[in-house]
């Protein structure tokens, strides 16, 4: 299937449908928290990707996503604290046959577990992490975390956070990540896209989902999801087309010299020629970097697929070596290497 | 041959090789090792004595390097106790060696390099070669570098090529005081420089130099004279503990048909393993380094949930970063081999150094009731053994186990008797079968209560574990109270319950007596001499050398409890001793200890029985 370029993943042979991946467990999170449409969308693209079901594998950390393994019907590890990144990597390199989906958390993954995040993006394992970013610790009841807005008072920040939040985008950018997409929990049907999408790239995935927390940071996304100003801040990527936003779809972006601007479609002569056409695949990451920046109030917010670039993954250059050693070793078995170098017979 | 005829006659030998890091010490003891092993079938051990720095500076003690062979007629057990025949290259190693050399030794020293300025920065306010300093000791003042300079010269090598041959040249004395051939050092350099003639040429020159220097100045009143050891029949070879333990690992994976991986992050004394393992990739085996400690436990474990035989290596520091990771791999109860090639400690401690001081850390370090399986290697060829155990009962018993091996061991190498895999106990771990309708995570196996193991891929298995308490048999998460107690005790009685699938704990010596000696991990070599030494002579003395630390072997209480008086030996504080004392209450303990980053040294214990006795 031309969709999935380079996977050896073994495709379902019957069609399957979100029943499938149901659990038989009771979904445990507050109502109204934003985890329930993430898991929707799982549900709805696993069957979509149509692997067999007993290839996919869900690998989670700890946090409230983290609880993500439990209620999806599939092989699954629910790991320690920050170091799902860690446990699915030994995962995919020891099964490369397995389409390894990781839940995560601004906490899990950006705090304790940043060293693992770090690394298994710039190795590029074909994995796919779902980043849910709530800006906020859930389930230790709602202390600051590494994205939470600068000044915000949580519970360990009673006159106002201190600390610069990461991007995540960012983040991921400078960590020579291939594939990077953003979207909001209230959109099914755009996470769901963005998972096809991620499960198609071969390399290390991240999707970072800005999800509510109903109980310890509501409306903390406020600026970018409220329906009065959404269309005005919201910039979903197509790869290909102009970068076009707003509810008049009057407003683009443009390349002025070495950064980026808004400009208004019809003002001082401004036509859709001058926009930026999006290029999700270009290797190049500036333009990619320069868009995860992006941010109210000055500019709208870049969802979609922002990047995919296509370089080798780590699991297949692990294949590609042992089948060069195996090829080209003398010693093809245990007794071979034990008997190998200097030896000598005492009779 | 050495014209000389008055040989004395040596059940064994202690050599040493000391020198700057960079004299190429290393290099001439495993020439020397293999020349005694292969050529003249002697028994041996060797221990390399790096120093913590690279390439500290020229001439000082913090730069000296050695290489420790013991060879012998007998049963060679450890790399000695004291130097017989030492080879200084330059002061400093001279000065930090002595201590280590028996009275009457050997030496053998680079005359040349002997100069005021070397000395002085060895800390040699006169040069010990011009004063008394050196009286007792049969002393060699050989020039070295001059003289290997004068045996290249034909070949119109530079000064800087030829002062790297200086290390041959003390080879060929050494050689001519053992009175052995040097046609295996010949061939070995005929095919080590296959590409570079000269350096064959060069290296012969300079070898057969310091022989004919030894033989002219007849260097030795009494040369040495060692018989061939009678070893077991069979295909030998030179192993060291760290290749032992990597090797272990690939034949259980063979043997188990479970593809190997190793998640692991470089660490002093245990990288060898991990260097080990990367080169073997035609074996399949996937060797992971990873970013951290943490990496490398938590990636074993994911890939050993897909069904991998998998291992992390490290050192005392990096098993206190994998604790977390332990309890999780204990939770899931999911096969792992952790191995500790343990150094001093605590914290970064003495990292080139050997002692016994993790044995607390491997039994109990985890947060909550996290048992697992504790075992350790007592010599660098048995860490092929152990290793092959450790894989053996984590894949059967689908547990966590820890492989206590130590720097000593790892490092050091001895003869290694070459088993044939198909002759290695079989493996069988408990896979699923696919489509089992009675598949549950933590249904058990009635005698040895391991869950089964449902790999991803297979149908119709699909489940979901993790580090959260679940209920037994069904697997999902409960924070139920009968249930935790019922897990805990479960997990407790599997662990307990691989004393049925160990062998008995051994006796060396009588089945009771006097004294029995207690000691576990690296020091067997040192133990088991004394206690032969001093049985020998008669003594009431046993030994009973621990190999498998938790669960206890089966028999432990009744080996204990044949015995007048005990005395558990150990590199720490006493770690053994008090896990004993909680295990098996109802017996006295004395204990002796050491911890200074060095093995125990057989005179010291024999000293410490005879007290006993």
């Amino acid at each position: 299937m031309s969709d999935f370029p380079n996977k050896t993943i073994e495709r379902s042979s019957v069609e399957l449908t979100k029943a499938d991946f149901v659990s038989d467990q009771m979904v445990k999170w507050c109502p109204g928290c934003g985890s329930h449409a993430i898991l929707s969308a799982v549900a709805n693209v696993f069957p979509k990707i149509g692997y067999r079901k007993e290839n996919f594998m869900m690998v989670s950390g700890i946090g409230c996503s983290s609880r993500f393994p439990y209620y999806v019907n599939s092989y699954g590890f629910h790991g320690i604290h920050g170091r799902a990144h860690a446990i699915a990597s030994g995962v995919k390199i020891a099964n490369p046959d397995l389409s390894v989906w990781i839940a995560t958390g601004d906490g899990d993954s950006l705090a304790i577990g940043g060293n693992h995040f770090i690394h298994i993006i710039r190795r590029n394992l074909d994995v796919n992490i779902i980043l849910f970013n709530n800006q906020i610790y859930g389930l230790t009841k709602g202390q600051y975390s590494p994205t939470t807005p600068m000044g915000k008072i949580t519970k360990t920040s009673p006159q106002g956070t201190i600390e610069h939040p990461f991007n995540p985008g960012e983040l991921v950018l400078g960590a020579q990540g291939t594939f990077f997409a953003r979207v909001i929990d209230n959109n099914v049907k755009a996470m769901t896209d963005v998972m096809f999408e991620a499960a198609r790239h071969d390399g290390t995935s991240i999707i970072e989902i800005l999800q509510n927390c109903i109980i310890f940071a509501d409306k903390t996304h406020d600026a970018i999801t409220n329906k009065e100003v959404r269309d005005e801040v919201q910039l979903y990527l197509k790869n290909g087309e102009p970068m076009i936003f707003g509810k008049n779809r009057d407003k683009g972006i443009r390349l002025n010299g070495s950064h980026l601007e808004v400009v208004k479609l019809g003002e001082n002569g401004i036509t859709e020629k001058d926009l930026l056409v999006h290029d999700q695949y270009q290797q190049d990451p500036g333009i990619h970097l320069m868009l995860a920046k992006m941010a109210p109030p000055h500019f709208p917010i870049a969802l979609g697929v922002i990047r995919s670039a296509m370089y080798p993954t780590y699991d297949d250059l692990v294949k590609d070596q042992i089948s060069h050693a195996k090829e080209n070793s003398k010693i093809k078995c245990v007794d071979d290497l034990l008997n190998s170098g200097e030896t000598w017979e005492i009779e | 041959m050495n014209k000389q005829s008055n040989f004395i006659e040596k059940e064994d030998v202690v050599v040493k090789f000391v020198g700057d890091s960079g004299d190429g010490m290393q290099l001439a003891g495993t020439l020397f090792s293999e020349t005694a092993a292969i050529q003249q079938g002697l028994d041996l051990a060797t221990f390399p004595d790096y120093p913590a720095e690279i390439r500290a500076p020229h001439n000082t003690i913090a730069g000296v390097s050695g290489f420790q062979i013991h060879v012998g007629k007998k049963k060679i057990e450890t790399s000695g106790d004291a130097v017989d025949v030492l080879i200084a290259m330059n002061p400093a190693s001279l000065k930090s060696n002595l201590k280590w050399v028996r009275p009457g030794a050997t030496l053998i020293v680079d005359a040349d390099s002997f100069d005021e300025a070397a000395c002085a920065k060895a800390g040699y306010a006169v040069n010990p070669l011009t004063d008394d300093s050196l009286k007792g000791y049969q002393i060699i003042k050989a020039p070295v570098s001059s003289m290997a300079r004068q045996a290249v010269k034909p070949l119109g090598l530079d000064v800087k090529s030829a002062d790297k041959t200086r290390n041959i040249f003390t080879l060929g004395i050494v050689f001519h005081i053992f009175g052995w051939s040097l046609d295996y050092t010949k061939k070995y350099f005929e095919s080590k420089f296959k590409k570079k003639p000269e350096m064959v040429e060069a290296n012969k020159l300079v070898l057969e130099a310091g022989y004919s220097y030894a033989d002219a100045i007849e260097a030795l009143a009494s040369p040495y004279h060692i018989s061939k050891a009678t070893l077991a029949p069979g295909r030998y070879r030179n192993i060291t503990g760290n290749v032992a333990t990597a090797w272990g690992f690939l034949a259980a994976a063979e043997r188990s048909g479970r593809p190997l991986f190793l998640g692991s992050y470089p660490i002093t004394p245990a990288t060898d393993i991990l260097i080990e393992l990367a080169k073997h990739k035609s074996l399949a085996a996937k060797v992971f380094q990873a970013e951290d400690e943490i990496a490398g436990i938590c990636s074993a474990i994911g890939a050993s949930f897909t069904g991998s035989l998998s291992l992390t290596t490290t050192s005392g520091p990096g098993l206190s970063l994998k604790s977390e990771a332990l309890g999780l791999a204990v939770m899931t109860e999911l096969p792992l081999v952790i191995v500790d090639v343990q150094r001093g400690g605590p914290s970064t401690g003495l990292p080139t150094k050997s002692e016994q001081s993790d044995l607390m850390q491997a039994l109990y370090g985890r947060n909550g009731e996290a048992p697992l399986v504790v075992i350790a290697a007592s010599s660098p060829a048995d860490c092929f053994d152990y290793a092959y155990m450790a894989a053996k009962i984590a894949l059967e018993h689908m547990t966590p186990v820890i492989l206590l091996t130590d720097g000593s061991l790892g490092n050091g190498s001895q003869l290694f008797r070459i088993p044939k895999v198909a002759d290695l106990p079989t493996i069988t771990p408990p896979i699923a079968k696919a489509n089992d309708a009675d598949y549950k995570p933590y249904k058990r196996n009635p005698e040895t209560l391991a869950r089964q193991w449902a790999l991803p891929g297979t149908e119709g298995l699909r489940h979901r574990i993790g580090g959260l308490e679940k209920t037994n048999v069904d697997g999902n998460v409960s924070t139920d109270p009968a249930n935790h107690q019922l897990m805990v005790n479960l997990r407790a009685e599997k662990v307990e319950r691989v004393k049925n699938y160990i062998p008995e704990q051994e006796i060396l010596g009588e089945k009771q007596g006097d004294l029995l000696i207690v000691s576990w991990g690296g020091t067997r070599g040192t133990t088991q001499a004394a206690v032969e030494n001093l049985q020998a002579q008669g003594k009431k003395i046993s030994l009973a050398h621990f190999n498998y630390i938790d669960p206890l072997p089966r028999n432990t209480h009744e080996v204990l409890s044949s015995f007048k008086n005990i005395l558990v030996c150990e590199l720490n504080s006493g770690q053994f001793v008090n896990y004993l004392r909680m295990k098996e209450p109802d017996f006295k303990y004395a204990q002796f200890n050491k911890v200074q980053g060095l093995p125990f040294t057989v005179s010291e214990l024999e000293a410490k029985f005879n007290e006993m006795l």
